[in-house]
């Protein structure tokens, strides 16, 4: 006969199995990208030798004759990734330094959730306005740009990744003691001073890794760069032209009718691999320049 | 240099306003650069609700899409993303609050596997959203046989949004102090019991905060439904998991796309009922913790 303890132990075995489960669900979620990634990729670089894909020019996967050279694409997303940087980098960080060296608590209070709205709206709906608001502004001031260019998505994805930016350099900045800037204001500093000779740089492991982040998150957006960049992967180093990312040339893969199987439906999961081990560095990089100069002001 | 000298104090003096100067300065340049995003903001509302408010009507919300703007509607793409979100709510939570509890609650906190699955969840975090779809593509459309379904496309963004849940769910639960826990064991209760009716119960405001704002961040993506096959023209309704489907972004998208220039207020007007949709459950979220946020502190 099974008592009501024994019955009840058997029970929390049961049920903490069954949480482990659950928690295994992520790790699943991890192995079946790498899976999904690059077993076709496998199968992809059976047919497209790694040296053409790697080192030629050339991008054209569904036009005869084919070409695989990725540069394009590659060339494409880091116009993007540079350009959201040099809008989103001295942006965000500016907001970091307001909200936590300048700004009163009560005007804190109020723009910051504004500014975290950024970061919640979707971003077809930033693709919505670079295409319809910020490419037409671009066109009055340069004649010649593109309808789809460059710019006009770095812009709107470095808006997008200024609260990131933002909130990350911010907690940093939140994390140096108060003993050292207090320290600086008795030998009679200014705010300038305190934030710049003593907050940002006791803050700037935090800081790079914000950036190293912003970037990865960049490379990875799709929406925008889908809508307002264009779909044009031929290689160019000016911002004003009509490019193709490597996340738009994804999306526009799987808009259109592509076979199971084919060599085309192959090129988007390559192409998917390089972004992912991109993301996945550069996420690692991130979290390596935290850990290495973690310094503890106790 | 003799400090106490004419010259030297019409120096110090003369630093000390060029000092006090640049911070101004420097103040001016923090609080431009924080304003940019605000005015961004606005210029960016406004834009979309001058657009889109015309072609806002009953009519929108109730009809199909059509390949003429002025009879163009939103009501596939709604219904889609109520049944996409609506499962994805259903996979996502029980999944990332176990998760949660077994971190918080069960796991050795020193053991390997503990390490793996901490990492692993903060790797997850930064993997972009088109990756998810490909993870949906080959294992829900291709290996489990979904299809391009509604299925498919919440298990992918179940996966997506999953971090977020387990994050937030765990900050809620060490949210929850420790005496409560030690009350319990000593009314000799067991873990499980104390988990699911002491530790659960106060943390679920937390959780739910959490939940709703990973929710929302489902609802606006757009490229993990294309991978997996969601279209941006659907002309019925779904009425089973199993349907092919449409969403709001994806039907924005495609109204963006599209070059007759009618279609981009009917993007608008979409935009705009999907940044309705958004706030009344960011408007949830916020409720939900100040409501629950007082109670035993």
């Amino acid at each position: 006969m099974i008592t009501m303890k024994q019955r009840r132990k058997r029970n929390e075995t049961w049920i903490k199995y069954l949480l482990s489960a659950l928690a295994t669900i992520s790790i699943l979620t991890t192995l079946g990208i790498i899976y999904s990634l690059f077993s076709e990729t496998f199968v992809f670089f059976q047919h497209v030798s790694i040296v053409e894909f790697f080192t030629t020019l050339q991008w054209s996967p569904s036009l005869k004759p084919q070409h695989f050279g990725v540069w394009p694409l590659v060339v494409g997303t880091a116009m993007i990734a540079i350009g959201s940087a040099a809008v989103a980098i001295p942006l965000g960080l500016g907001s970091a330094i307001y909200l936590s060296e300048y700004a009163k608590k009560k005007t804190r209070k109020v723009i910051k959730p504004i500014l975290e709205v950024l970061a919640g709206i979707p971003s077809v709906v930033y693709g919505f306005f670079a295409l319809t608001f910020i490419t037409p502004i671009l066109r009055d001031i340069i004649p010649s740009t593109k309808i789809f260019n460059a710019a006009s998505a770095s812009i709107a994805v470095g808006i997008m990744i200024i609260p990131l930016v933002a909130s990350l350099s911010e907690d940093a900045m939140n994390a140096v003691p108060d003993s050292m800037r207090q320290g600086a204001y008795a030998l009679g500093s200014t705010r300038f001073e305190v934030a710049t000779k003593v907050v940002v740089p006791a803050a700037l492991s935090g800081i790079g890794s914000a950036f190293v982040l912003a970037i990865s998150r960049a490379i990875g957006e799709t929406m925008i760069v889908a809508i307002a960049a264009g779909q044009s992967p031929i290689l160019t180093f000016n911002p004003l032209n009509s490019i193709q990312t490597m996340t738009g040339f994804m999306v526009n893969v799987a808009l259109g009718d592509i076979e199971y199987g084919s060599i085309e439906y192959q090129t988007v999961f390559a192409v998917g691999a390089l972004l992912f081990l991109l993301t996945f560095s550069l996420n690692l990089i991130a979290r390596y320049i935290v850990k290495k100069n973690r310094e503890t002001y106790a | 240099m003799n400090l106490d000298s004419v010259e030297a104090r019409r120096y110090i003096a003369r630093k000390l306003k060029q000092r006090k100067a640049l911070d101004k300065i420097f103040h001016g340049i923090v609080f431009l650069a924080t304003m940019v995003g605000v005015v961004f903001l606005i210029v960016l509302l406004t834009k979309i609700f001058r657009d889109g408010f015309g072609s806002l009507n009953w009519n929108f919300l109730t009809s199909f899409p059509s390949r003429f703007p002025s009879k163009a509607g939103i009501l596939t793409a709604l219904v889609g993303s109520i049944w996409i979100i609506s499962l994805t709510i259903l996979i996502a939570l029980p999944i990332g609050v176990g998760t949660a509890i077994y971190l918080e609650e069960y796991a050795n906190k020193r053991s390997k596997f503990y390490n793996l699955l901490v990492v692993n969840i903060a790797n997850l975090a930064g993997v972009p959203a088109i990756v998810y779809g490909m993870l949906g593509l080959m294992v829900f459309v291709r290996l489990l046989q979904f299809g391009n379904s509604i299925l498919s496309g919440a298990f992918t963004l179940s996966l997506l949004i999953l971090p977020v849940i387990i994050v937030a769910s765990q900050e809620a639960i060490k949210a929850v102090p420790n005496s409560l826990r030690e009350a319990s064991f000593a009314l000799g209760a067991s873990k499980w019991q104390t988990v699911s009716r002491v530790v659960l119960p106060y943390a679920i405001p937390g959780i739910l905060t959490g939940a709703i704002l990973a929710v929302s961040r489902a609802m606006g993506e757009a490229a993990p439904l294309i991978m997996v096959g969601g279209a941006g023209y659907v002309g019925f309704l779904p009425d089973s998991p199993m349907d092919v489907f449409s969403a709001l972004p994806l039907q924005i998208y495609n109204w963006t796309s599209r070059p007759q220039t009618e279609f981009q207020n009917v993007a608008a007007a979409g935009i705009i009922v999907l940044l309705v949709l958004l706030l009344t459950l960011n408007a949830i979220a916020v409720f939900i913790r100040n409501k629950y946020s007082y109670r035993m502190d």
